[in-house]
């Protein structure tokens, strides 16, 4: 078995962006026909290449349009990048945009099972793990009402105890650390620190460099699709404080 | 040994998404009549009382649509449940990717699960609508207003039923694919679905149409799959009788080709360019 939980390779990520929005048929083909259509090519990702080792805890830090979250599609597989190609060995337990899978009309109950299955877990997993997610989530009250009835935290909690139930191989964090009320932020603090603590992979991306520096022991930097530093965590850390310095 | 090993983890990643398509159908199914009072029993009533409609409409305002055909209720119901079973399921898929974009944004999952799951629980309350038949088969043999005979020819009624599950999915999936990039087509399919009403054999019989056996018109009728997979399951269930009279051969098999071709076509179409989807919807 290879040491690498994770291995870029080459990826280059380009988007056609339409610039005139050519928004009905009319209009695109008087356009193709005087050779008008004009795209702009954005590449958000250019030549990306790392290497992940097991159990290593990555902090991405980029500005904004940096092209972070194209990277964790192209990881979690959402995205197939233009060039280069993505191996990632083992389970992906991507915490994006938390609860935007859940179906509304939906009790909580039903939608902890259409949640899990949609990750790929098996249903005698779930049903083992049903009563921890749903005590984790704080929802016992809840759990047969349907979702459309819950408030936007309630969702969150529900969508990050399923994804979190399971230990996956690779974790991958969008911000998601800010879910719930402060009680809830310590208490999935530290559901992740224990996972990392099993040695899970992590792919965390953040603003913050204390945070960073404090759940991380590598980081890189992505600057316009391309990244400009890698390494440990604490130094990466300070070369993005003086780009955010001088910016 | 390449298309062996590609071949290998499909059926590898199908087995693990497996409780995703049952998660899926199951969740079609029971929203479809969630918080409704009468529930899954709409699956019976609904096409019962709107055939209710068409048999008034058709044969006391139109008139003598019901030429030739025996038992006009049954033969219309036969067609309509088939119709609706290819238009819900064929549009259902149609519109599965966009309205799981959120889904598909968000995480890995093999896309084909949407419009195959749509099609699937369509095809199984479709299943279920057929007891409709039964029970207005029984009532008019007891009352023994024009009674239908049935005989064992009734089985062959499956090869039909699988010639339409298979011509949808296919119908389905392309129908999947071209919205993401052309989004008109919903609306445009609305309007072929309700050519389609008419242009198949379902509220009239052909006799009524007084073609020439031999002519263009019937010909160009018969083009349409739909046309052979109805006729095929009436020869089925309400001519036992003389089954061999009215069990077209020729057009089974020009049904089966459709279909296999439609299937085709869909799933190339929607390999072809599931990757590209996440850019459109």
């Amino acid at each position: 078995m290879s040491k690498y939980a994770v291995e870029v390779d080459h990826v280059s990520m380009k988007f056609n962006i339409n610039k005139e929005g050519v928004d009905n048929i009319k209009e695109y083909f008087i356009r193709l026909v005087k050779r008008q259509l004009h795209y702009v090519e954005f590449w958000a990702l250019r030549d990306v290449s790392f290497k992940v080792e097991k159990g290593d805890r990555v902090g991405i830090l980029g500005f904004n349009g940096a092209g972070k979250s194209t990277l964790l599609k192209v990881i979690a597989g959402v995205l197939k990048p233009t060039q280069g190609s993505v191996k990632v060995r083992g389970v992906v337990a991507p915490l994006l945009e938390l609860g935007a899978g859940f179906d509304k009309n939906y009790s909580g109950r039903e939608n902890v099972y259409l949640y899990a299955a949609t990750m790929g877990f098996p249903r005698e997993f779930i049903e083992s793990k049903f009563d921890e997610i749903v005590e984790f989530a704080e929802l016992e009250d809840f759990i047969d009402s349907p979702l459309k009835s819950y408030s936007s935290g309630m969702k969150a909690r529900l969508g990050f105890a399923i994804a979190t139930a399971v230990k996956p191989d690779v974790l991958i964090l969008d911000e998601v650390l800010s879910v719930g009320d402060a009680a809830f932020r310590a208490k999935s603090q530290k559901r992740i620190e224990s996972l990392m603590g099993e040695g899970v992979t992590v792919l965390y991306v953040s603003h913050s460099t204390g945070k960073v520096e404090e759940l991380c022991n590598k980081a890189i930097i992505l600057d316009h699709g391309q990244i400009i530093a890698a390494g440990e965590s604490s130094e990466i850390g300070k070369i993005y404080q003086n780009m955010t310095v001088n910016k | 040994m390449g298309k062996v090993k590609k071949l290998d983890k499909h059926t590898e990643n199908f087995k693990k998404y497996r409780f995703l398509l049952s998660e899926l159908v199951r969740k079609n199914i029971k929203l479809q009549y969630r918080d409704s009072m009468l529930g899954m029993f709409w699956t019976f009533l609904q096409p019962l009382l709107t055939t209710i409609v068409l048999v008034f409409v058709f044969n006391n305002v139109f008139g003598r649509s019901s030429k030739g055909v025996g038992n006009y209720t049954v033969y219309l119901l036969i067609g309509r449940l088939l119709y609706t079973f290819f238009t819900q399921s064929t549009k259902r898929a149609m519109r599965s990717i966009r309205s799981n974009s959120s889904m598909i944004k968000k995480v890995y999952v093999p896309k084909y699960i949407y419009p195959f799951s749509q099609v699937l629980s369509t095809f199984l309350t479709f299943l279920i609508s057929l007891s409709v038949l039964v029970v207005v088969i029984a009532f008019f043999n007891i009352t023994n207003n024009h009674p239908i005979h049935i005989t064992w020819r009734i089985v062959y009624c499956i090869i039909p039923i699988l010639i339409l599950f298979v011509l949808s999915l296919g119908v389905g999936m392309f129908l999947a694919t071209v919205c993401v990039f052309f989004r008109d087509m919903e609306n445009l399919y609305d309007v072929i679905t309700t050519l389609l009403f008419y242009a198949t054999p379902i509220v009239y019989s052909m006799d009524r149409l007084n073609f020439d056996p031999n002519g263009w018109q019937l010909f160009v009728f018969k083009l349409n799959p739909l046309y052979g997979i109805i006729g095929m399951f009436r020869a089925a269930v309400i001519w036992g009788d003389d089954f061999v009279h009215y069990w077209d051969v020729k057009l089974m098999w020009y049904c089966i080709g459709c279909a296999v071709i439609a299937l085709v076509i869909g799933m190339v179409s929607f390999y072809k360019s599931q990757d590209k989807f996440i850019l459109h919807i």
